[in-house]
């Protein structure tokens, strides 16, 4: 992990190699770019990766779910929407306005996801997941409609697929947000295993599910927020991760926490590694690298876990 | 003590427990008995609070299951529902862990660690501790979810028909737990059995609903009989003595 970040630092168009920088003094070209661009580059992508995978293992948690993430429960379809709406209706509201506004609406897509799996009961553990994505293919397609309509097809293309080329000091520390939240996760771990229980077993603790609920949707919504508004969405992080850790050591969140927060943040690293290498010196977006690689690692899960799944 | 006092829960116009009075707690090991749909899964639900009321009241050692703190309830009566799926992969330590939950929120001491190890021994789950508790039969997985109503060391214990998915040896081992737990520690225990003569066996009071309402209360031996338990189970259970203990035969 640590590795990554480090090749991440040096990696790209212009050169910012240790030598360089020896060379040039701390006020050269090197320097500027290393601080400016490499290394916000480097710490948004950690702690996006790690955030996002978190937020994963929440989800998973509360639903119940192996297969639930923001990119299947309508959860970033609908922070775009968010970011869509806040952008016509008060184009000059601060970032972090927009981000509030984008994690509203998460909060109200996850939402409705929960009320239409509470209304049907299913049985089929993988039917969750369908329900969720064909939920965000809805809120999808009036929020390209919406942006068609007027013109904003290209902004809303980088919100869905998470690019981290466009990082720059200035323009990633909101992410800092998504880190207190992981962090505020992590102390509140053992009521969201408490939950992950069920209801019944929760309020036999002493818990109160609802509460525990409504807490951990709120941390998913603002940190899925967070990341759309800086980067865009990664989709099927906070899926492939929760789950690879989860079959090695099993569902304790407190355990877990620190794995996937790692393993997150080196998956992502590592994506954005070979988005910017494979057609040096231009770059594929991060969100394409992750799409392919954790669809992939989905369908092994699904055909791996589906059968014994109950 | 237990006081619940014209207790009712519908769903939709029927009443699955119809205005039930009663006084639990006061002996060791208590069983309800009843047909399918009689209300005992219900009345247990309610009681330990997992359901809301309709109307009536459930107090436990004077204190109002409505009303009260989650977490103060939570050391006082623990309640284990007849289904447990699990979705989370949790070892059989990690569970009964969690019956800990209450008394330290996560954080475990000394006298929770040992109450955790004690459970697990009770439970004769020392070799599957480490186990993942999707790897166990239903009836391993089962004894895991005691386990952890035991660790949660509460006065009072309900629970809904343990012996599910259970074979003999084991369903006689957890009623034989269930009087030990009464001896040793004076839990006061309740327990929804569908067989009435494990109830007859181990209880020392039975009570048998029908219809949402209690129609027969006391020591096995005066509900023991032919009469109550055909108006119970709408089928002739033919009473006998054997050894001073009175089994019900209805399986012919």
């Amino acid at each position: 992990m640590a590795l990554l970040a480090v090749a991440s630092t040096f990696v790209g168009v212009a050169d910012v190699s240790p030598s360089a920088l020896l060379a040039q003094g701390s006020d050269g070209e090197a320097a500027r770019l290393l601080v400016a661009s490499r290394i916000p580059r480097t710490v948004s992508l950690v702690l996006a990766g790690a955030s996002l995978a978190i937020v994963g293992l929440i989800m998973q948690m509360l639903v119940r779910n192996r297969f639930v993430e923001p990119s299947t429960t309508g959860t970033a379809e609908s922070a775009a929407l968010g970011l869509l709406v806040v952008t016509l209706l008060a184009p000059g509201m601060p970032l972090i306005g927009k981000m509030g506004v984008a994690a509203v609406f998460a909060l109200a897509g996850t939402g409705l996801f929960l009320l239409i799996l509470r209304r049907i009961p299913v049985r089929q553990i993988v039917l969750v997941p369908l329900v969720g994505i064909m939920l965000g293919g809805v809120i999808g397609a009036v929020t390209t409609f919406i942006a068609y309509r007027y013109d904003l097809l290209q902004t809303l293309g980088t919100w869905m697929t998470g690019d981290f080329s466009g990082i720059l000091r200035g323009r990633y520390e909101l992410l800092w947000i998504a880190f207190v939240l992981t962090v505020l996760a992590w102390v509140a771990a053992d009521r969201f295993t408490v939950a992950g229980l069920g209801r019944d077993v929760a309020t036999n603790l002493g818990l109160h599910h609802g509460r525990v609920l409504a807490g951990g949707l709120a941390i998913v919504a603002v940190i899925t927020a967070t990341v759309v508004v800086t980067a865009g969405v990664i989709p099927f992080l906070g899926l492939v991760v929760p789950n690879v850790v989860s079959m090695v050591i099993g569902d304790d969140v407190r355990r877990g926490i620190p794995w996937v927060a790692v393993l997150g943040a080196g998956f992502v690293v590592a994506c954005d590694l070979v988005g910017r290498l494979i057609r040096f010196p231009y770059e594929i977006p991060l969100g394409i690298v992750v799409g392919v690689v954790g669809a992939a690692l989905f369908l092994w899960l699904l055909l791996r876990k589906g059968s014994r799944a109950h | 003590m237990i006081t619940v006092a014209s207790a009712t829960k519908r769903y939709g116009r029927t009443a699955v427990v119809d205005d039930v009075a009663l006084e639990l707690g006061d002996v060791g090991v208590t069983a309800i008995i009843g047909a399918n749909g009689a209300g005992k899964s219900t009345l247990l639900s309610l009681i330990g609070r997992l359901l809301p009321l309709d109307s009536g009241r459930i107090e436990i050692d004077g204190l109002d299951v409505g009303a009260t703190k989650g977490d103060v309830l939570a050391r006082l009566v623990a309640v284990l529902r007849q289904e447990n799926h699990l979705t989370a992969r949790l070892t059989v330590r990690d569970l009964v862990g969690f019956g800990r939950f209450p008394h330290g929120r996560g954080r475990i001491d000394a006298a929770g660690r040992a109450a955790i190890e004690e459970a697990i021994a009770y439970l004769d789950l020392e070799p599957l501790a480490e186990r993942f508790l999707d790897e166990l039969s239903g009836g391993q997985r089962q004894r895991a979810f005691i386990a952890m109503a035991l660790a949660q060391d509460t006065r009072y214990l309900l629970l809904d028909e343990p012996l599910n998915s259970l074979d003999l040896r084991h369903a006689v081992e957890i009623m034989r737990l269930l009087r030990r737990l009464a001896a040793e520690r004076g839990t006061r225990v309740v327990v929804v059995l569908h067989d009435l003569n494990f109830a007859a066996a181990h209880a020392d009071r039975i009570i048998a609903m029908r219809d949402g309402r209690v129609i027969a209360d006391g020591p096995p031996a005066s509900v023991m009989r032919s009469e109550v338990l055909e108006a119970v189970y709408d089928l002739p259970i033919d009473v006998r003595e054997i050894d001073g203990a009175r089994v019900g035969l209805y399986f012919r």
